[in-house]
């Protein structure tokens, strides 16, 4: 049995007098790709944050490679090895998109209370960014402005970016929304590609990739789980059929 | 007879707190709705207690003059709207800062050539110079009642049009969710010119009241702008109701820091320091207040904006 | 392009005394060195305000702890440039990491108001010093002492050593853009919360953006309280923060010389405005406003786009 890089254990959250996440625990093997789905509000993009370090959970805990995480700060987080991607797309927009990729790099190389030394001159910074950008598909953009590519590529980018941390487990938060079936395609591919090199939790709706990517599939339903295991006991779930799959989405 | 001085700052403090409150009641709306910084306000001010002491001189009468200056300000104020703040509603915070800067030089300016760099003389109205006798056998300027009755009074039309009338009802929208407000087909452009020049009506108000008492005299707009600032962000950006209690905070610590803090100093420190320290942290006591409550309630005390 | 015009200014910049004397302008160097004092403290503003996207409001206060530190050591017997100087950048420093640490807590609005605060309880505290001058201001003996020959009562020999700080100053700017911390400050100021999703602790390094715009800011109180031989509570008000913040968006905000356009272009305009009218505030007013209405980057955003 593969051993968890992630376990989450009761994490709940409450908004006021409305309770977001309600006591979901889930682990997420190395190596594998999860998927977390669910109808919208249910409370996947809320475990997101939290899983991130961006909101702090009511109660539960975080253990991350054996590590409580719970209470370690966002950014500190990815240090660690935890990497998240954005559902709305939150990218450099006035930098290229290897200077994108470049942040990413610099953030986990050394200090950048360095205030004399060009930047430029850190040729080896740059190559490990093109090396992501490859990775991604995104090799010759290298040179453009973030805000000008098309929005399946800004996509590609979010990802690249959290790549680029070197993180082990990476937090993919809808990273096809928006995209059309090209577009999806070729993300498919890139999440693909990244299996048994890093674990990823994968939060979709697009129900043709999740079957096609997740190893095991958690399905939440108003901020609870409601059934976890390999896709095809999760097609064939009644429950899950019901709450969420709908009867189109057969075998 | 400390019981009569504190009463005497009771009342004194009520009374800068509501003349805060005509200040910052149109600062707060105009930020909370159209989120703009504008620096400017407190030339409104000026040029309010300006146009009554004018027409109060011209007129020989202080309370036909009152709504006289009222009118020209408000007039001014949505003339102001009209041709260049609406313009600046999309733009960001800094290019805010620098034409309302702007602004303040011209309106300054402007004061000057008018009416010269003296100040001017406006007398608190016939019938209200001398002092009243309280319950109780205190005496206080008659005029200063006056202030607080007129404050009280707008205070509660205000509270009756914002939160009973359909106008009041869609600038509370517009504060708390201008899209929305936009969305649901309010006609934001003539919203934005009646509130601002309702804003411009209270600051001459405030202005013509506090005139007798203050100098009418160019840059007194920025001196009280400053202080309508932090009354906004205590009371929370967008909201009437914390324009008022944020206003009445600081005028009580400001009135009465000013008058009890140096002689509470003396009982614990020696004369010399307390004399040099009095003063200085009395002042700086409204910000201290800011601070304080930004860091309990980093949005103020009862935020519009969700 | 940009270099050759760089070297062009400077050229012109150490040339003018040398032919201003000869021509009578004595009086126009000791105007050069305010305007290069105030482009100093601008640009401290531009680093925070423009590369930084904090919008301070409170700048003044430290030029204000700077001026004050320099100008009560004089005061004090110590007249030497070498100890006034950095101490009063040690001062403003100490007091910029005080300020920032508690301001960059807050966001939007409540950041600008808190700083804004600060600088105005820094005023108070200036007028409240009754055995420095209190709200009169305090009137120096002399201007520091900084030896190597040079007599810094000498308005040229003054002139020079500013020109020689500026300069240093800009190019300090120019490496620190181009620098790791120059990336990430100007990273944070474009989006946040991805700069913290990819692993940057933002507050730290706002915070120390924010101290090293205050000490500079400092040196520049202190040039100016030894320009002046006069420093005044009126320095840390808060309309003063404001004309800062004026200098640096009329200049071009995040621009290497928008601070040093910016002070350029305000002092001259009330320079020119003076000179034909007292109500030379209505001029500048109205310029100003036209730089909002039709050109929105400031004179730096000018020039690049025809330059």
């Amino acid at each position: 049995m593969a051993d968890a890089v992630l376990a989450i254990d009761g994490l709940a959250k409450r908004f006021g007098g409305v309770v977001a996440v309600d006591g979901v625990s889930l682990t997420v093997e190395r190596g594998g790709i999860h998927a977390l789905i669910g109808p919208n509000g249910a409370g996947k993009t809320t475990i997101i944050h939290q899983l991130s370090g961006a909101l702090a959970p009511d109660a539960g805990r975080i253990v991350f490679e054996g590590r409580d995480v719970t209470r370690v700060p966002f950014h500190d987080r990815v240090a660690l090895g935890l990497a998240r991607s954005f559902q709305i797309t939150s990218i450099f927009r006035t930098f290229t998109v290897l200077d994108n990729v470049a942040l990413a790099v610099q953030a986990r190389t050394g200090s950048s209370l360095s205030f004399w030394r060009p930047l430029a001159a850190e040729t080896a910074l740059f190559e490990e960014a093109h090396t992501v950008l490859e990775r991604v598909g995104l090799g010759g953009r290298a040179n453009v402005a973030a805000g000008v590519l098309a929005h399946g590529e800004q996509r590609q980018l979010e990802v690249a970016l959290a790549l680029a941390t070197n993180a082990r487990l990476l937090l993919l938060d809808e990273p096809m929304a928006g995209m059309g079936p090209e577009e999806s395609e070729r993300m498919i591919a890139l999440i693909g590609r990244l299996k048994g090199t890093l674990s990823v939790l994968l939060v979709e709706h697009d129900m043709d990739a999740v079957f096609r990517l997740a190893d095991r599939i958690s399905v939440l339903v108003n901020g609870r789980v409601i059934a976890s295991g390999a896709p095809a006991e999760i097609r064939s779930n009644e429950e899950v059929r019901r709450a969420y799959l709908g009867e189109e989405v057969l075998a | 007879m400390t019981g009569i001085l504190f009463l005497e700052q009771s009342l004194n403090s009520l009374q800068f707190g509501l003349m805060l409150f005509l200040l910052a009641a149109g600062l707060t709306l105009v930020f909370g709705i159209m989120d703009m910084i504008n620096l400017a306000h407190g030339s409104l001010y000026m040029i309010g207690a300006y146009l009554m002491a004018s027409i109060a001189q011209a007129t020989g009468s202080f309370w036909m003059a009152l709504p006289l200056a009222l009118i020209a300000t408000a007039i001014v104020g949505a003339l102001l709207e009209i041709s260049l703040l609406r313009r600046l509603y999309e733009r960001d915070h800094l290019t805010q800062v620098l034409a309302t800067f702007a602004v303040i030089l011209i309106a300054n300016e402007g004061v000057r050539i008018i009416w010269g760099n003296q100040s001017l003389m406006l007398n608190a109205p016939a019938g209200l110079t001398g002092p009243v006798t309280l319950p109780g056998g205190m005496q206080y300027a008659s005029y200063r009642l006056a202030i607080i009755a007129v404050g009280v009074l707008v205070a509660l039309v205000l509270y009756f049009l914002v939160t009973k009338t359909k106008v009041g009802m869609l600038v509370r929208a517009g504060a708390s969710n201008r899209e929305m407000a936009i969305a649901m087909g309010v006609n934001i452009r003539r919203l934005f010119t009646i509130v601002f020049a309702t804003g411009a009506a209270l600051c001459a108000l405030a202005g013509a009241m506090l005139g007798p008492i203050l100098a009418v005299q160019v840059g007194m707009g920025e001196n009280i702008l400053i202080l309508a600032f932090v009354v906004i962000v205590i009371g929370g950006i967008g909201s009437i109701r914390g324009a008022l209690v944020g206003a009445l905070l600081v005028g009580v610590v400001d009135t009465m820091g000013r008058a009890f803090l140096p002689a509470a100093l003396r009982e614990f420190l020696s004369p010399p320091v307390a004399s040099a320290l009095g003063p200085a942290l009395a002042s700086i006591l409204i910000y201290v207040l800011m601070a304080a409550i930004l860091f309990w309630k980093p949005q103020g005390l009862f935020p519009a904006r969700g | 392009m940009r270099r050759a015009a760089t070297l062009a200014v400077l050229a012109a910049a150490i040339a003018f005394p040398l032919v201003a004397t000869p021509l009578g302008w004595e009086f126009y160097v000791g105007f050069a060195s305010r305007i290069m004092i105030y482009a100093l403290a601008a640009s401290s503003l531009n680093l925070v305000l423009g590369y930084g996207g904090m919008l301070s409001f409170g700048h003044a206060a430290f030029v204000g702890a700077g001026a004050y530190t320099a100008g009560i050591l004089l005061t004090e017997g110590v007249p030497s440039a070498w100890i006034g100087w950095p101490a009063a950048v040690l001062v403003a420093a100490v007091l910029a990491v005080v300020i920032g640490a508690i301001s960059l807590r807050t966001r939007g609005v409540y950041f600008i108001m808190i700083t804004l605060a600060f600088a105005q309880m820094m005023y108070y505290v200036a007028v409240g010093m009754k055995t420095y001058g209190g709200e009169e201001g305090l009137r120096l003996a002399s201007r520091p002492v900084i030896g190597l020959g040079l007599d810094l009562k000498d308005d040229v020999t003054f002139y020079y050593v500013v020109l020689a700080i500026l300069a240093a100053a800009l190019y300090g700017l120019h490496r620190l853009a181009r620098a790791r911390f120059g990336r990430v400050v100007e990273a944070i100021r474009e989006n946040e919360t991805r700069m913290e999703a990819i692993g940057f602790p933002t507050y730290r390094y706002k915070l120390v953006c924010f101290a090293i715009g205050g000490a500079v800011a400092g040196l520049a109180g202190a040039l100016l309280a030894g320009h002046n031989s006069y420093v005044n509570p009126n320095l840390l008000y808060w309309t003063q923060s404001g004309t800062l913040m004026i200098m640096v968006i009329l200049g071009g905000v995040g621009h290497l010389y928008g601070g040093l356009l910016g002070a350029v272009a305000l002092l001259l305009l009330e320079e020119v405005f003076s000179v034909y009218t007292i109500h030379w505030q209505l001029g500048v007013g109205a310029i100003l406003l036209a730089i909002v209405l039709f050109a929105p980057k400031g004179l730096a955003g000018l020039a690049a786009k025809h330059g």
